[in-house]
């Protein structure tokens, strides 16, 4: 098994100006986070909003850089602060946003956003980057002929599949996916990551998942990183995390995420039941 | 008793194209001290049925229904200065977007006292003695400081609660709540849920709880009600539902749980109308 991106003691400071009444200061988003991911598996990295865990996503995915720490892409350190990374190390690494209404520009074509990152980063001719593009349209589970039309004609879910498509279009060997089904509908939900699942394993991708969501970290990581406050509180495999959670604050995001379990409904409508009697 | 009642609540927008139907012709009823969750996915017309009971929609849109009572009084041809005795009263609302709820040029006590002034009619002072004791109820700490604070000086969930506060201040008789945890992270929604559920059972008001979540229709509602583009397909209590649902949409929503997952894919809602998951 090779490693595709590795992180030791990853720091990200943040420089809050001062003003007239206050001094400036230093916020530590990131406070020394260490991983490492393998090809063919997913990191997914879980904490609540505040927790660091999108400041970690846009340093792993090259686009931020980092205050203090090493991170290496299949073996090799880079530092974007120091020198600008080639566009080899650029295309293996590739991001999918949130918010698939944000992510998208409203006046390019579907055909010339999956066409783009080809035309800026490779010299493959034009009647092949097409080829390509409409290629990974059917790839993603939308109709080659969708190739003409504007972002406003898809739905959310749709739209998600574009994204990961122009992710997937430089042949990278690590997606960083930052909260790409929670904006979606459930059952579009249930979709985008059966499609995350096939084309990990068509590809041998490597993901960085982050979410806020365990039941979808339960459903699609290998290793789970729990971050609080820009702490990294336990990490470990899916299985042991969620057989044994050991730090408090994991033990308080498992307590908080509602159950749909049919005991716990049973108990719950009998405690109501016995309180309304109670109040009668 | 029937507190609200809805029958065949129809709501068309008109638009450029021809008209469009939000709501299909939807009953819905809830009674004094129940807690009714309406499910459904983004398009099912969970909103616009209570915007429409609340009587906040656009000119746009064209409301018809069979009946729609509160208490027994006649929501359809009552006079708009009836209406507004009722709605905001004893019918209040919040929302999902806290912050966005929040008019941000003025103090959040600024605002609740507002509320308790022109809809609890109290006087200044008596409003100012209110609000304090409706923000230390809903568990904002703080609470002297925060009445002078403006909403973008809160979190999220402070927000919430705010809002909150300026929904029981009336003491309603029914609250609706509009995917009031949607934007909020793991553990506030529980201390929000909880917040609603305490309050609910203190107060003996009707709840109802629009919401996508399955997780937390189970841990809050008395009763479910889903819906589907505009159409109800499954009411049931909250029990049988999870037991034994009886609609295949039902069925589809509760298997497409990531954490019901029995195989290494999830089962679909498009894949359940196609037939392919029994």
């Amino acid at each position: 098994m090779s490693v595709v991106v590795e992180g030791k003691n990853i720091i990200r400071d943040y420089h809050v100006p001062g003003s007239l009444t206050r001094a400036a200061k230093v916020v530590r988003a990131v406070k020394g986070i260490s991983f490492s991911v393998e090809r063919g598996k997913t990191l997914a990295i879980v904490g609540e909003s505040g927790s660091g865990k999108s400041t970690l996503a846009r340093i792993i995915a090259l686009i931020d850089q980092s205050s203090g720490g090493e991170l290496k892409i299949e073996g090799k350190p880079i530092d974007i602060a120091k020198e600008k990374p080639t566009r080899e190390m650029r295309s293996k690494v590739q991001m999918v946003f949130q918010n698939p209404y944000g992510s998208l520009n409203p006046r390019q074509k579907i055909g010339d956003v999956l066409m783009e990152p080809l035309e800026l980063n490779t010299d493959i001719p034009a009647a092949e980057r097409r080829r390509r593009a409409e290629e990974m349209l059917v790839k993603v589970g939308l109709p080659a002929e969708h190739f003409n039309r504007y972002p406003h004609m898809f739905s959310g879910g749709q739209r998600q599949r574009i994204a990961i498509a122009r992710a997937l279009m430089l042949k990278p060997t690590l997606l960083v996916l930052d909260e790409p089904v929670s904006a979606l509908d459930l059952s579009v939900q249930a979709q985008v990551l059966n499609l995350l699942r096939d084309l990990q394993e068509e590809f041998n991708l490597a993901y960085v998942f982050i979410s806020h969501d365990l039941s979808v970290v339960r459903y699609i990581a290998d290793d789970v990183l729990v971050m609080n406050k820009g702490e990294a509180v336990e990490q470990g495999s899916r299985e042991e995390l969620f057989a044994n959670p050991k730090h408090p604050y994991t033990r308080e995001l498992f307590a908080a995420t509602p159950i749909t379990d049919v005991e716990a409904i049973r108990e719950r409508v009998a405690r109501r039941k016995a309180l309304r009697a109670a109040a009668i | 008793m029937a507190l609200l009642t809805i029958r065949n609540l129809t709501v068309r927008f008109a638009t450029s194209t021809g008209s469009f139907t939000a709501v299909d012709g939807i009953d819905l009823h809830v009674d004094k001290g129940e807690v009714l969750a309406v499910v459904g996915e983004s398009g099912s017309g969970k909103s616009v049925s209570m915007l429409a009971a609340m009587g906040l929609l656009p000119d746009t849109a064209m409301v018809s229904a069979d009946e729609m009572t509160f208490d027994g009084k006649d929501l359809l041809r009552m006079s708009p200065k009836e209406r507004r005795k009722i709605i905001g009263r004893e019918i209040t609302m919040i929302f999902q977007e806290p912050i966005a709820s929040l008019n941000p040029s003025f103090t959040t006590g600024y605002q609740i006292e507002e509320v308790l002034r022109y809809n609890a009619g109290l006087s200044k002072k008596a409003a100012r003695a209110r609000a304090l004791e409706l923000f230390k109820q809903v568990g904002i700490p703080d609470p002297e400081e925060k009445l002078k604070s403006y909403p973008h000086q809160m979190s999220g969930g402070q927000c919430q609660r705010v809002m909150i506060a300026m929904a029981i201040a009336t003491g309603p008789r029914l609250l609706i709540a509009d995917e009031p945890t949607t934007a909020l992270d793991v553990t506030i929604q529980k201390q929000i849920l909880d917040l609603l559920m305490e309050l609910q059972e203190k107060t003996g008001m009707g709840l109802i709880l629009i919401t996508h979540d399955m997780g937390v229709v189970a841990e809050t509602a008395d009763r479910v009600q889903v819906q589907y583009k505009g159409k109800k397909m499954e009411e049931a209590d909250v029990l049988s539902l999870f037991e034994a649902p009886k609609h295949p949409y039902t069925r589809a929503l509760l298997s497409a749980l990531p954490e019901n997952a029995t195989g290494d894919r999830l089962p679909t809602v498009a894949s359940f109308f196609e037939g392919e998951v029994k």
